[in-house]
């Protein structure tokens, strides 16, 4: 009988952390949606701010986001893809690979803003971007690699090993083993994991803050080496830096509830993708 | 028949980390003739197929000494060309591994990598295949079709196609019968014995009567060692050591 209530009493207790879960995720939801949602309007999507933020909608930042997460898509997809082909495919098991692994890891736990320092060091200051799309976007670059890294590199594990071997048997390099034999296989993985790490990165404040975010600007970005708005930093001033906070509060919760919407819908690309690659194999 | 040698291995030993897997092994292949490699399960058949066309370097703590020589090529000399020792020295895997393909595309995968790009070539080099490897008949009318839906005895002869397909000098077989019926057996071993006027096959068998009827010369392997290596009938009717011929009469496992 005991076995029996501790099981009872173990289930009730995992069925709780995930209720607790769900609970959170649609109190959010929830939250954002009621207290936003009056205040959007097309003009809101389509108008830049006007009277100090109090009118007006969020169009510059909608698109700033937009730019900022298409140069972080360049440079964090491609990079963590090539890393996880050296690190999957041609590394031995030696001491670099350890080492990179171990960076790898321990950039993964680096605050954000302090990537926000080091992009100003390096992209502002060093390759002398200024504050820009293009310093913005490279930050938050490195900051998802490891994300994108690691993704890659669980894409390219899922990959059975008897297909390189088949390949290698036959003739082929390395190369055309994994340009034939293996990427068409971890593509769509490696693309669902990155897409999932991108928005994060979509939403991310600190590493922007100092290197090419603005506070205001009424016109968009008009090359990679502009300053730009973003709806995260422009949440944030709403939220805690407006000379009125409680009349822009409205406004604020409608931009919070843009700004999940667009993350949401960046999720839900990998998740369909995911789906339909998944089903093509099924088909097989 | 009196065939030149094709292979020639000298005093080989391979290591997986500190575990000797093959043990001083001499043996002379012998061109367009069929070596049938007999012996308990993890006595090393498969190891010593891997020798032969250098897939163990694959393995991660694999490492081998010794001499193997392919037509008076020490094949493990530094600078050889891996690559197209493979193509040479063509295999067929113990366990099938179509690639998640179409049949056509698992066929025409060698070839192409080889650089053969003309439609109607590759046509005409899959249809060559299918039937060499007798599955022509049963895929001919879906070959757009995945690998991956055939039965395991097909994909066992798809994978034979494959290994033919970009025609090697040697194919290494490691049991490519192990999943077939017996009309599917009988026709691999005929085609064996066809490939057999322009190829040098070595075949892992774990069935006596298979080594028996199809190859010229058999090899006994034992915890690693060649115990024994002669013509097959030799090795059935009268062979040397009292280890092969209790192998062989099934007195020992
Ligand atoms: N990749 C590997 N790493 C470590 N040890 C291995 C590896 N492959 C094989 N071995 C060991 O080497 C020995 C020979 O293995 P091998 O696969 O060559 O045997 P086999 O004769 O082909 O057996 P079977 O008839 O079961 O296929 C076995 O003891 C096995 O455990
Ligand atoms: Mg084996």
């Amino acid at each position: 009988m005991s076995r029996k209530y501790k099981q009872f009493f173990g289930f009730m207790a995992l069925r709780l952390a995930g209720l607790i879960v769900l609970f959170v995720l649609f109190y959010i939801i929830y939250d954002i949606v009621s207290k936003g949602l009056s205040s959007i309007n097309w003009e809101f999507i389509s108008q830049p701010p006007r009277r100090g933020m109090t009118e007006g909608g969020i169009y510059p930042a909608i698109v700033g986001t937009f730019y900022v997460t298409v140069i972080t898509a360049l440079v964090s997809v491609p990079l963590g893809m090539f890393g996880a082909i050296y690190l999957n495919e041609y590394a031995k098991k030696g001491r670099l690979s350890r080492l990179i692994r171990m960076a790898i890891r321990n950039l993964a736990g680096v605050p954000s803003i302090v990537f926000g320092l080091f992009g100003v060091a390096l992209f502002v200051q060093w390759f002398n971007f200024g504050p820009s799309l293009i310093s913005a976007g490279f930050t938050l670059g490195l900051m998802t690699l490891p994300v994108t890294i690691t993704a890659s590199e669980e894409a390219l594990k899922t990959v059975p090993d008897a297909y390189r071997k088949g390949s290698l048997a036959l003739g082929a390099t390395r190369w055309e083993t994994i340009k034939t034999n293996v990427l068409p296989l971890a593509i769509p993985g490696m693309m669902t994991g990155s897409i999932l790490g991108l928005a994060r990165a979509a939403g991310e404040t600190a590493p922007i803050l100092f290197t090419g975010a603005a506070f205001f600007i009424p016109h968009l970005p008009d090359s990679p080496f502009s300053q730009f708005m973003a709806l995260p930093y422009h949440l944030y001033i709403l939220a805690t830096q407006h000379h009125n906070i409680s009349v822009v509060r409205p406004i604020a919760y409608a931009t919070a509830l843009v700004l999940i919407v667009l993350v949401l819908l960046i999720n839900l690309t990998a998740i369909i993708l995911r789906i339909k690659y998944r089903k093509k194999f099924e088909n097989k | 028949m009196n065939n030149k040698t094709k292979v020639k291995v000298e005093n080989l030993n391979c290591f997986y980390d500190d575990f000797q897997a093959l043990k001083d092994i001499n043996m002379e292949i012998k061109s367009k003739e069929i070596t049938a490699l007999i012996g308990p399960s993890g006595c090393g058949k498969s190891t010593f197929l891997r020798c032969l066309n250098r897939m163990n370097d694959l393995i991660e703590g694999a490492r081998i000494e010794g001499i193997v020589c392919i037509d008076d090529y020490d094949i493990y000399q530094n600078g050889t060309d891996v690559v197209s020792l493979r193509k040479k020295v063509g295999m067929v895997f113990q366990q099938p591994n179509p690639f998640p393909k179409s049949i056509y595309d698992n066929i025409a995968y060698g070839p192409r990598i080889h650089g053969i790009k003309d439609r109607s070539r590759l046509n005409e080099i899959v249809e060559k295949s299918l039937k060499n490897s007798a599955l022509w008949e049963e895929v001919k009318d879906r070959l757009d079709t995945s690998a991956l839906d055939l039965s395991g005895g097909q994909q066992q002869r798809l994978c034979i196609a494959r290994a033919l397909a970009v025609e090697p000098d040697i194919l290494l077989m490691d049991e490519p019968a192990s999943a077939l019926d017996p009309v599917a057996t009988s026709r691999i071993e005929d085609l064996m014995k066809d490939l057999a006027e322009n190829y040098t096959i070595v075949i892992v068998t774990h069935n006596m009567q298979q080594a028996a009827r199809i190859s010229d010369r058999t090899g006994f392997f034992l915890m690693g060692e060649l115990i024994e290596f002669d013509r097959t009938e030799t090795i059935f009717e009268k062979p040397a050591q009292q280890k092969t011929e209790d192998y062989i009469t099934g007195r020992f496992g």
